[in-house]
């Protein structure tokens, strides 16, 4: 085991197995960071959503607190002028490429995304960035989900949990830039590839991407 | 190891060399340069004249190919070297002047001074290139050879003391080899200058018994060469620094990680790894002592971003070439998670030398942060283009006015792009900034690998900063989100500018602010040093931007949707047709009075009539805003 260490977040002192994440310590002390592609169980953490930002006294500039691990005596701040700054304008990007149609979503009421804007009240509306107008045909699994993929945020969970957890491998990241989407290998239909339509992924995913219908529909929580 | 074997396997090796060159002291050679630019331009073409005009007059004479001499302005490139001569460099040659060069110079001993660029060593009758200032500012360290030995045989590498530093290296100790490298202050070449030895020694020091040394050949800079160009003309000097890096470290396998978009690199390369396997430089006991070590070519394809550490590595797994988060880094987890030493083609090429001269004699050379020189490739409105080597410390004004012989054809100097599209734009106000890995960051730009862009008066900055923009725009990964969505927002801000539809000045606040988060929240350095031409621009030039969104005018009358062109009366002829002939959309018409004028309803601003009209007339100019030429023909009426 590894030795257990104190550090201090927002003025309040923790403890925690030394070399843990830094966000997940944050979360199971109930201090909020707003996070989408964190997954405590991954090795080598993604680190693409780019919204835990926080500030760790010593160091020059925000760092992503899923990536950094802690030690001894470290005091750190959840919300200054830069990281609000950071959190803001990486949640106001996402945003311009989500379809922002929150009372149609089937996620409505439990999406991360809601539940970022209300953290760090934010708006879920954009105002310095035009909406990039994201728009694909939505895809509806034979008996078990939907997947709406003009409401991904590319966060990876899905495609994580489809991996390591599931072990099927239906399911990957595909294409550059702004093309980058999660998809099926040749891209071809869901019902075509392996997908066992276990479900998992749709329980991982922190927005209206992926949702269950009929009688599983309320299984998702947010 | 006993030094006495090594240094006795070395001789051998040189000696073979120098004997195999003898004969060609004593007859005409002719050195035709075939890198990649020299083909372009016909070298292909001037090497089968020479060896048909050569063949059908019988002549004793070797035509060799060689790489890039690094004046790309002038090529194609042939040396002649005749006994009783001083080797002669042509530029521009031709077909014409290869039988004029055969017939004069190598049957009748005359050289055609007329035609001779310079001279390559010191003589009593025709200027060398220290004569010029160019070659009075130049220095060079990794580009000495080339251009001057055939890439292709390994005995012309090791006739000028190729592999003695790999010889004096085997009888050192590997502390010794990395106590040199550490003293020499050698930094980085890839762009960022991190000092090679702490990079070294982080390699050495982890843990393991497997690691990997990488040459990273993935230059994909726009307008940047100087990687495949060292490549394509002296590869074994890279292949000597990688194996020397590896005995440091204690690797047993390195790779070129080349872009396929080289493909003579990467032929040359493989040529030149055959031929060092052959004189056991490779493999299994080289040169005698007991180190082994091999290499490998990996083609990447094409990604700009897998020029990044980590996605270099993701490629060469055969996973998605996307960047990962750092730490680790790469010298405890590399490549198959092993420690792993990744540097540019240039800091590899800096190794012998520093090897066989010390670090002492680099850090003559340069300045004290940033010893050694500084390669570039000089390209855009300046006079002569081509790969120069310059000490760290030179100043820009000398780069471009002394050694790139100034801007071509009276044009006013605007900014120089240093550092590709992570790097910046400097204004005329920072030419005399000197070159060196600091100076360049607190201006704005970074030293990047050496892409060098000169602007004239003509080039619009927001445009270029756009132009820029767009490229790390489409070659964004896409992984995380302030690269992915945040340059696609600052790119879509700047097309909106260039087309004259931005009406607000705040968006050049917001530009700005998207800016500086994508800096300073991106995942990896692609992202990071994405907004740079932006910032500097915005910086140096804010006037410019301000000019597009107020008056909807552009200043350098570059963007298109803000120019318009006209046929000016008082400078039009009657007796001119040029400019009606050279439009393609027939919007260019002639006036009852026989002058021209042009139907803006038709026009597609394609710069036709402007190039046709003669420069006795100049009669068609460009006018920003558009609206103005409504004016103008009002008056006119």
């Amino acid at each position: 085991m590894s030795k257990t260490i104190t550090l201090t977040i927002d003025d309040r002192k923790v403890t925690a197995p030394e070399g843990e994440k830094l966000l997940w310590v944050a979360l199971e002390n109930d201090i909020y960071i707003p996070n989408l592609c964190a997954i405590k169980e991954e090795g080598r953490p993604s680190a693409s959503c780019r919204l835990c930002f926080v500030h760790v006294e010593g160091l020059p500039a925000p760092v992503t607190s899923c990536t950094q691990a802690v030690r001894e005596g470290m005091v750190v701040k959840t919300r200054t002028p830069q990281v609000d700054r950071l959190v803001r304008t990486a949640f106001e990007l996402l945003l311009s490429d989500h379809r922002l149609k929150c009372s149609t979503c089937p996620q409505n009421r439990s999406c991360e995304l809601q539940k970022i804007a209300r953290a760090r009240g934010l708006k879920l509306k954009l105002k310095r960035f035009k909406s990039l107008g994201k728009e694909y045909p939505l895809y509806e699994s034979p008996g078990l989900f939907t997947f709406d993929r003009s409401r991904c945020v590319l966060c990876g969970r899905c495609v994580w949990v489809d991996h390591e957890v599931a072990k099927v491998g239906a399911i990957g990241f595909a294409r550059r830039g702004l093309k980058r989407m999660v998809t099926t290998f040749g891209n071809i239909d869901l019902d075509a590839s392996s997908c066992t339509e276990c479900g998992l992924c749709v329980k991982a995913c922190p927005v209206g991407a992926l949702n269950f219908t009929g009688e599983q529909s309320s299984e998702k929580d947010g | 190891m006993s030094a006495i074997v090594i240094e006795g396997y070395y001789a051998g090796l040189k000696s073979k060399a120098d004997h195999k060159l003898l004969p060609l002291k004593e007859k005409p050679v002719i050195w035709v340069g075939t890198a990649t630019c020299g083909k372009a331009a016909g070298a292909i073409e001037v090497r089968e004249a020479f060896k048909k005009e050569i063949k059908s007059r019988g002549l004793d004479a070797e035509v060799m190919e060689v790489g890039c001499m690094g004046h790309c302005y002038a090529e194609p490139l042939t040396v002649i070297s005749k006994p009783g001569f001083p080797p002669l460099c042509y530029g521009h040659v031709d077909e014409g002047l290869v039988k004029r060069l055969v017939e004069d110079f190598l049957v009748n001993d005359d050289p055609c001074y007329e035609y001779a660029m310079v001279a390559l060593e010191p003589n009593d009758i025709f200027p060398t290139l220290t004569d010029f200032p160019r070659g009075a500012y130049e220095e060079k360290i990794i580009l000495e050879d080339c251009g001057f030995i055939d890439p292709e045989d390994i005995d012309h590498y090791i006739a000028r003391e190729g592999y003695a530093a790999l010889a004096k290296v085997l009888t050192m100790k590997p502390e010794e080899v990395l106590e040199e490298i550490k003293a020499s202050n050698l930094r980085g070449r890839g762009g960022a200058g991190f000092p090679a030895g702490i990079k070294w020694e982080a390699c050495r020091k982890s843990p393991g018994s497997e690691k990997y040394v990488i040459v990273n050949a993935d230059e994909g800079d726009p307008g940047a060469f100087m990687d495949r160009s060292i490549l394509e003309s002296n590869p074994h000097l890279v292949i000597e620094g990688l194996i020397i890096s590896a005995y440091t470290i204690g690797s047993s396998r390195g790779y070129f990680y080349v872009r396929s978009e080289y493909p003579q690199a990467i032929r040359r390369l493989e040529t030149a790894l055959e031929q060092a396997r052959e004189k056991g430089l490779l493999g299994n006991s080289i040169m005698g002592s007991d180190f082994n070590f091999d290499i490998e070519i990996f083609r990447g394809s094409g990604a700009f971003v897998c020029g990044e550490g980590t996605a270099l590595i993701n490629s060469m797994e055969g996973k998605m070439g996307i960047p990962e988060h750092r730490p680790p880094r790469l010298a405890e987890s590399g490549f198959r998670g092993k420690p792993t030493l990744l540097n540019n083609v240039k800091t590899f090429a800096y190794v012998p030398a520093i090897i066989r001269k010390g670090a002492d004699w680099f850090k003559s050379t340069g300045t004290s942060k940033s010893p050694g020189t500084a390669v570039f490739s000089l390209v855009g409105k300046v006079g002569n283009s081509g790969l120069v080597e310059v000490p760290m410390g030179t100043t820009l004004r000398q780069l471009v006015y002394d050694v790139g012989e100034g801007i071509p054809g009276e044009k006013k100097f605007k900014a120089v792009q240093i550092g590709g599209p992570s790097g910046g734009c400097l204004p005329e106000s920072a030419l005399d900034v000197p070159i060196d890995f600091d100076s360049l960051h607190e201006a704005g730009a970074i030293m990047g690998s050496g892409g060098l862009v000169i602007l004239d008066e003509d080039d619009c900055m927001v445009a270029i900063a756009r132009y820029f923009l767009e490229f790390t725009q489409k070659e964004s990964c896409g992984k995380c989100t302030f690269c992915r969505l945040g340059t696609k927002h600052m790119l879509d801000i700047l097309t909106r500018i260039t087309k004259g539809q931005e009406e607000d000045l705040a968006s050049l606040d917001i530009l700005r602010e998207l800016a500086e988060d994508i800096e300073a929240g991106s995942l990896c350095n692609l992202g990071k040093t994405a907004p740079n031409p932006v910032l500097t621009t915005i910086r140096y030039f804010l006037d410019e931007y301000k000019e597009h969104i107020v008056n909807k005018r552009c200043p350098a009358l570059m963007c298109t949707d803000l120019i318009a062109f006209y046929i000016a009366p008082e400078k039009c002829s009657k007796l001119c047709n040029a400019c009606v002939g050279s439009c393609p959309t027939e919007a260019v018409y002639t006036r009852e009075d026989g002058l021209k004028a042009i139907n803006q309803d038709k026009c597609v601003k394609c710069n036709n009539c402007l190039k046709a009209c003669p420069t006795e007339y100049s009669a068609v100019i460009k006018l920003s805003p558009p609206e103005l030429v409504v004016e103008k023909e009002r008056e006119q009426k």
